[in-house]
């Protein structure tokens, strides 16, 4: 629900078309357009107030506070250039937050896509009760993480989880909410469960796109499901696994905030958080205004390099037609 | 040339086991009694306590000030899901219109202008966005709800890629028969988007039913509260309680998914074409 709602759809693949636009002629999108002076500003003003207020004046802020150490009670700031970024990225409790969050991304990005495309290619090569398949997978899609959050509390609670029981009858004396890596396993989990639709629909709408001749001669010439699946279909996949993979990117290090904000319960103390959860708890808990935003910049920053990534793989896409 | 092939049935159905099971736990626990969970751990049958929970959940008065039911915060949250939607609507179609069919100056450098904002999620300017919005006094207001969620791009991205496919001959019928650009708008162009318009409308109302974190700042006074806000609120009331109201929590979470869940079931057509082909 990226902004690309989820909010995600459009948040990536946008850019790529950015880019054309910017690298192509800039031509008119109709061959006969209207032409009046002052109707479009008319139609575009409220979009434009909006995004300047809303958009660019935060934006512009996060950036210039970045370089300022506030005071708390709010009388003035003072300029302290890169201090902000520096205090940062050198302390350890930084540090070690990014590598979590990089992991949890990591781990978050791949068990979810795996799971969506696996989902999909069997939903895709069955007939029978291909409607009710799809109407159960893709139905977990609208629900809200903080709502995934509570569910998977329960799921792991002390006293009445059944994962929990499950793992104790393993020998996994598990303590959700306590022990660090056990928060981090119900995290993941609950992250990729509510993932996984998202994917699914995806990789769906990309296998039923494959023309019916493609399919037909692929099977002629390979009778090894795995094989087939590998040489023909994976690489016809190929643009919409990109386009998911920084989607999935993004939601592992922005959407999940809500689940490891219920999950967490506001005692970040001994369990695992990601960046984003830093940026909130710093700025609206420790009040450290100038750190916070910092760290809001830096974010920006892996979003636009995502951003690049995307921007590369247009020129890789025209290969695959 | 087809056949049954059970391993791949069996696939199908172990993974909607794993998405759908918890949140067929998540409504058969919360018609039980919360001591009855507190002993006997989730359900997968239905109990017997469905209606009065239900009216607890709705009717009681919650919270510190005493001021929020689950009712209010179920209609806040429909306020914010309609008020995102129709407001995305009206503001990316008729900025999409004026970037795809007029010529005018510097229309290159507000497409820019306007999908820039596709680069940044509200998550990275949390800070500086709420002290925007206390500097233009609108905490705790629907309006503050509202209005930052919609200074993106999403929509009207989708929209402009729409009119783009709307051959130009219609355009070029419709002056000859000298309509205007607004008449050309509400006859032709609206009637045509309306396949459009309902799939941007339910990804935009599930969008913004499910705010969580803009909400939880925007929002100290409590009759604002969404439900994603009470779910938070019902945990943070747990710490330290003898047996946890369990089913009071259960019975918000399913208040809060039913909805989105419906429309997105319901509409599943619309709501798919919506979210893949607008990107083609």
């Amino acid at each position: 629900m990226t902004d690309l709602s989820t909010p995600l759809a459009a948040k990536a693949r946008p850019f790529a078309r950015l880019r054309a636009a910017l690298t192509a002629q800039p031509e008119p999108a109709k061959r006969v357009q209207f032409d009046r002076p002052l109707l479009p500003w008319l139609f575009l003003l409220p979009q434009l107030l909006v995004i300047f207020v809303f958009f660019y004046w935060p934006s512009v802020q996060a950036i210039s506070s970045s370089f300022y150490l506030e005071d708390p009670f709010g009388f003035g700031a003072t300029f302290v250039g890169i201090d902000n970024y520096t205090d940062a990225l050198g302390s350890a409790e930084y540090l070690n937050i990014a590598a979590f969050t990089a992991f949890f991304t990591a781990v978050v990005t791949a068990a979810s896509l795996g799971l969506g495309l696996l989902l999909a290619v069997k939903a895709d090569a069955v007939i029978q009760g291909r409607g009710p398949y799809r109407t159960a997978l893709i139905s977990v899609y609208a629900i809200a993480p903080p709502v995934a959050g509570l569910i998977g509390m329960m799921l792991f609670d002390q006293h009445i989880g059944p994962f929990v029981k499950l793992a104790a009858m393993l020998g996994w004396d598990m303590k959700v909410g306590i022990d660090y890596w056990d928060t981090a396993f119900a995290m993941i989990l609950v992250s990729v469960w509510k993932q996984v639709p998202y994917n699914f629909i995806f990789f769906l709408s990309g296998l039923q796109a494959v023309p019916a001749s493609v399919r037909e001669a692929a099977i002629i010439d390979c009778r090894n499901g795995w094989r087939r699946f590998r040489t023909v279909t994976l690489p016809l996949l190929a643009p919409t696994a990109f386009f998911l993979l920084i989607i999935n990117i993004t939601y592992a290090l922005f959407d999940t905030f809500a689940v490891i904000d219920v999950m967490v319960k506001d005692k970040p103390a001994n369990n695992p958080i990601t960046l984003v959860y830093k940026v909130y708890n710093d700025g609206f808990r420790g009040n450290d205004i100038g750190g916070s935003s910092a760290q809001s910049v830096i974010l920006m920053l892996v979003v636009l390099v995502l951003t690049l990534a995307q921007f590369r793989w247009l020129e890789r896409r025209v290969h695959y037609g | 040339m087809h056949r049954i092939r059970p391993l791949d049935h069996l696939i199908l159905i172990l993974g909607c086991l794993f998405m759908l099971a918890p949140v067929a736990v998540a409504i058969m626990t919360s018609t039980h009694s919360a001591a009855d969970i507190h002993v006997n751990g989730l359900s997968l049958a239905p109990g017997g306590h469905a209606i009065e929970t239900y009216a607890t959940v709705l009717s009681k008065r919650g919270g510190f000030t005493g001021e929020v039911t689950g009712a209010t915060m179920a209609m806040n949250s429909l306020i914010l899901g309609l008020g995102f939607a129709i407001g995305k609507i009206a503001l990316s179609m008729l900025a999409a219109y004026a970037l795809v069919y007029f010529r005018f100056r510097f229309a290159t450098a507000m497409f820019w202008v306007i999908f820039t904002t596709l680069l940044l999620p509200l998550e990275v300017r949390i800070m500086p966005s709420y002290q925007v919005m206390s500097d233009l006094r609108l905490l705790n207001s629907y309006t503050g709800l509202i209005l930052p969620l919609l200074a993106s791009a999403t929509g009207t991205f989708y929209f402009r890629q729409f009119f783009k496919s709307v051959p130009d001959e219609l355009l070029e019928a419709a002056r000859i028969d000298g309509a205007g650009p607004v008449k050309f708008f509400f006859d032709i162009l609206l009637p045509l988007s309306k396949t459009m318009m309902a799939a941007i409308f339910i990804i935009m109302f599930v969008y913004g039913w499910n705010q969580y974190l803009w909400p939880m700042l925007m929002t100290t006074e409590e009759r604002f509260f969404t439900l994603m806000r009470g779910i938070k609120q019902i945990l943070q009331v747990w710490v330290g309680s003898q047996i946890p109201d369990y089913n009071q929590a259960f019975a918000l979470a399913v208040l809060a998914l039913l909805p989105p869940v419906i429309v997105v079931v319901v509409f599943q057509r619309w709501f798919i074409k919506g979210l893949t082909e607008s990107d083609k």
